[in-house]
């Protein structure tokens, strides 16, 4: 439940008030950062919160992002080397 | 799903069904009008086909096309056409109602490969309605006539009580010439040919739900809409085989694929990655849960070219200023008839199906 | 688009696709049977239909699509209700989309539009407590629907609507927790899964941790999952991994989102505002303890359920509707008997029908061919025009 989507803070309105405004690829919604000032690392401009119905509901973690796409290249990576090994290997 | 050892497995026969049902002539069960029979999608077919084709039954209307071709004796044809603008708000960034009231026929006309020569217009004007804004309206409508090169020749006025209309509501109709031997068809559709797109799509769409202000988003995206009669005219010199053409109005891109798909009985088949859409429609269609090949346009065309003229068509489009961004989205199969496929970016692919209702912004 | 498109890159697709077939042959040989992974989100189901996701796994690996679309159990009884109190005079009624189609015993909210009560769609709460601000001699309901994800968001607004003194603004509350259809779905005797997809964003409230008791007490793994095609791939890696490893345990693969605490700040917001009903209805799963939630007393003056007169009936689901079974994942959209023919996207019996999300509505839009006619497709994908 779901339909969370990845934008960037590029302006925080007014903190008492918990209003920001986020850009999802060129579109600017205003939202709410309430649920998101108190996390570890803390909130600025710049950074990327996932966005369910104009509340912002957690911060994007950069590194654990990078993480994740180069486990997957891995993936890919000790895929291809076992394919070619295998191929190499395997009497025709 | 694994099939049975040499005959049809259950979900086999199950998809056979849908398939048939999909091709059926939609039903109408309504007993009131609701926002669906506007949408353009399942609702509007079974709308026209159980109110209108049944009462007006004749071989032109039949067809279904946005407009029709005549003959007029002596071997001339002239295409004729009519629309209805009720767009809410009247002002969009890039245009507003007046555009569209006068862009929007000639288009009807130029998909049917005719010359727009003149337009009708009709006013059902609510009482109280501010002369400025009417003004401005007809303002725009005589730019867009003089930029498309039609003239406005005849209208009508009617004023009805204030809570009786929505502000105003323009009714244009629209008369062209359509050269002989011209023949644009769904019929003439064949596998092997290529489906193409004159530009980005989901713009204007996007751009009216943005100003309509209920969403509060904010995007620099203004509507697309522009009279396609000279993109037309380049398109046919150059590909002067082109079967099909049509403007994906209300319903979109999606939309005028399935009612290609059914009217010639042919799968169209289209390739995600090459659909062209701008960045910021994508965005707000995320933000929103809408796929852009619903959303409408009014500035873009979707052509059907034979194989070996679609460098050429599509040259000439790109040639065009609006057409710049022309692409060759995908192509027709003989197989399985009457459906769209999407072959996703992602490498997999699934049906694209009529729309049902109005595209609604999902939170799940 | 940043934390999205590099989500969907399709060598990356392959890959994936050729690891679980790696790991998930030898293990379905051993067994005779394939695996099934059950995702219990709407959304997951509405990706993996999106991005035609299950043509491109093997035989080997199956997919089932569970009770998580918020929408689709709502029994219509609860939709009769809102109806009831959108058409009462002096009423704006205001809701997500999602919810404007889904069919009650007479119609739905759109059709009560037509006949001319105030409904009107909104995107967020917060535009439901603006609408209540503007139109003071009005009574504003939102209707709150959706799981963990979204109550923080109607909690939210609900403290805001107290702190500005605003009395006009009131929420038909229909909020669900995830864990205990979990639970219910586990505890049915019919069914056969070796693992799940844990709700993404769900989690990102919650946390990894309330779903420990799937490999404790039931022994199957759980992955918490992302949306994009990629993440619902590499979960189902990991899934297969834990399989072949002898592992059973909740591993979180949505780590750029999700935190095993989840949201402290949302979590202590909802107790603020919500408790726990005794019981609510599913559609088609029945009445389940402790799974939903109400306004607590201290926000009594917000209630919908306590100013407007609801009518509180149970409509049963029609006879012929197998939505429960659909929902439990017992059967496969196509397995219903009513579905492509009574029951159609324009024509909804149930709401797995009407939802996006309901996975008879994804299966019926975005359809699935079998493996023998999707291969002449994709050979032959035309060339994109450089």
């Amino acid at each position: 439940m779901c339909l969370g989507i990845p934008g960037q803070l590029v302006e925080i309105i007014d903190v008492e008030q918990h209003r920001g405004m986020a850009d999802i690829d060129g579109v600017r919604r205003e939202i709410n950062i309430g649920l998101v000032l108190n996390e570890p690392g803390g909130l600025k401009v710049g950074d990327w919160v996932l966005i369910h119905v104009g509340f912002a509901m957690s911060v994007l973690d950069e590194e654990e992002a990078e993480r994740t796409l180069s486990f997957i290249k891995l993936m890919g990576e000790v895929w291809d080397d076992e394919k070619a090994q295998f191929s190499q290997e395997a009497p025709l | 799903m694994s099939e049975g050892a040499g005959g049809a497995s259950p979900e086999d026969i199950v998809l056979e069904r849908i398939e048939a049902f999909r091709r059926r002539r939609p039903k109408l069960k309504d007993e009131f009008i609701n926002s669906a029979h506007g949408a353009g999608g399942k609702a509007s077919a079974a709308l026209i086909d159980a109110v209108f084709l049944e009462a007006f039954r004749n071989d032109t209307l039949e067809g279904l096309p946005d407009g029709a071709v005549l003959d007029v004796g002596g071997g001339e044809r002239i295409a004729f056409s009519t629309d209805s603008f009720v767009v809410k708000p009247r002002r969009f960034p890039g245009g507003s109602i007046g555009d569209l009231a006068i862009n929007g026929t000639v288009n009807d006309l130029a998909m049917m490969g005719a010359t727009p020569r003149w337009i009708s217009s009709a006013f059902v004007i609510e009482d109280g309605f501010p002369i400025a804004e009417l003004r401005e309206i007809v303002a725009d409508m005589a730019l867009a006539a003089t930029k498309a090169g039609v003239q406005v020749v005849t209208g009508d006025t009617k004023v009805v009580n204030k809570g009786a209309g929505d502000g105003v509501y323009i009714t244009t109709s629209g008369v062209g010439t359509v050269a002989p031997g011209l023949r644009l068809d769904a019929k003439s559709v064949r596998p092997g040919d290529k489906v193409l797109v004159s530009g980005n799509i989901g713009d204007h769409g996007v751009a009216v739900l943005i100003a309509r202000g209920e969403l509060a988003l904010e995007a620099d995206l203004p509507t697309d809409s522009a009279p396609l009669n000279d993109l037309v005219a380049k398109l046919l010199a150059a590909a002067p085989n082109t079967r099909f053409l049509r403007d994906p109005t209300r319903g979109g891109v999606a939309t005028v694929c399935n009612e290609l798909a059914r009217a010639a009985e042919v799968a169209v088949v289209l390739q995600e990655s090459a659909v062209p859409v701008r960045g910021i429609v994508n965005g707000a269609c995320e933000i929103l849960g809408i796929d852009p090949l619903y959303v409408a346009n009014e500035g873009k065309l979707v052509a059907v070219v034979p194989a070996d003229e679609t460098d050429d068509a599509l040259a000439a489009m790109r040639a065009h200023p609006v057409g710049a961004d022309a692409a060759v989205i995908g192509e027709i199969r003989d197989d399985p008839p009457g459906i769209v496929i999407l072959n996703t970016s992602f490498g997999g692919n699934r049906v694209v199906d009529m729309l049902v209702g109005d595209p609604l912004p999902r939170i799940c | 688009m940043k934390f999205v498109d590099e989500y969907r890159d399709p060598a990356a697709a392959r890959a994936a696709v050729a690891q679980i077939e790696a790991l998930a042959g030898p293990l379905t040989e051993r067994s005779g049977q394939h695996l099934k992974f059950m995702e219990v989100c709407g959304g997951h189901t509405h990706t993996i239909y999106k991005h035609g996701i299950e043509n491109l796994l093997p035989e080997s690996v199956e997919l089932v699509h569970g009770p998580g679309c918020p929408v689709c159990v709502i029994p219509m009884g609860r939709v009769e209700d809102a109806i009831a109190v959108a058409e009462t005079p002096g009423v704006i009624f205001t809701s997500f989309g999602d919810m404007m189609r889904v069919p009650g015993a007479d119609g739905n909210l759109l059709e009560a539009k037509a006949r001319g009560a105030d409904v009107r769609m909104v995107y967020s709460p917060l535009d439901a407590l603006r609408i209540a601000e503007a139109n003071p001699d009005r009574q504003v309901v939102f209707f709150a629907v959706g799981f963990e994800t979204t109550a923080p968001s109607t909690a939210v607004t609900l403290l805001k609507a107290k702190e500005r003194g605003v009395t006009n603004f009131l929420v038909f509350c229909n909020h669900v927790t995830i864990v205990p259809p979990v639970k219910a779905i586990l505890e049915s005797p019919d069914l056969r899964l070796d693992g799940f997809l844990g709700p993404g964003h769900v989690s990102t409230v919650i946390g990894n941790r309330p779903y420990r008791f799937v490999p404790a007490v039931y022994g199957k793994p759980l992955v918490t999952a992302g949306f994009e095609p990629l993440d619902i791939l590499q979960a189902i890696v990991m899934l297969v991994r834990q399989l072949n490893d002898g592992r059973c345990e909740v591993e979180n693969q949505y780590t750029r989102a999700v935190h095993d605490e989840g949201n402290p700040r949302a979590l202590a917001i909802l107790a603020e505002v919500f408790e726990l009903r005794p019981h609510f209805e599913w559609r088609g799963l029945g009445f389940i303890s402790q799974s939903a939630l109400k306004l607590n007393d201290a926000f009594a003056d917000y209630d919908a359920e306590l100013r407007f007169n609801v009518p509180g009936v149970r409509v049963a689901d029609p006879k012929a509707c197998q939505c429960g079974e659909v929902l439990k994942g017992v059967i496969k959209p196509w397995e219903c008997k009513v579905f492509g023919t009574a029951c159609t996207p324009e024509t909804p019996i149930g709401t797995c029908m009407v939802s996006s999300e309901g996975a008879c509505a994804a299966y019926y839009n975005y359809g699935r061919f079998t493996r023998a006619a999707t291969i002449p497709v994709r050979a032959a994908e035309p060339e994109p025009v450089a």
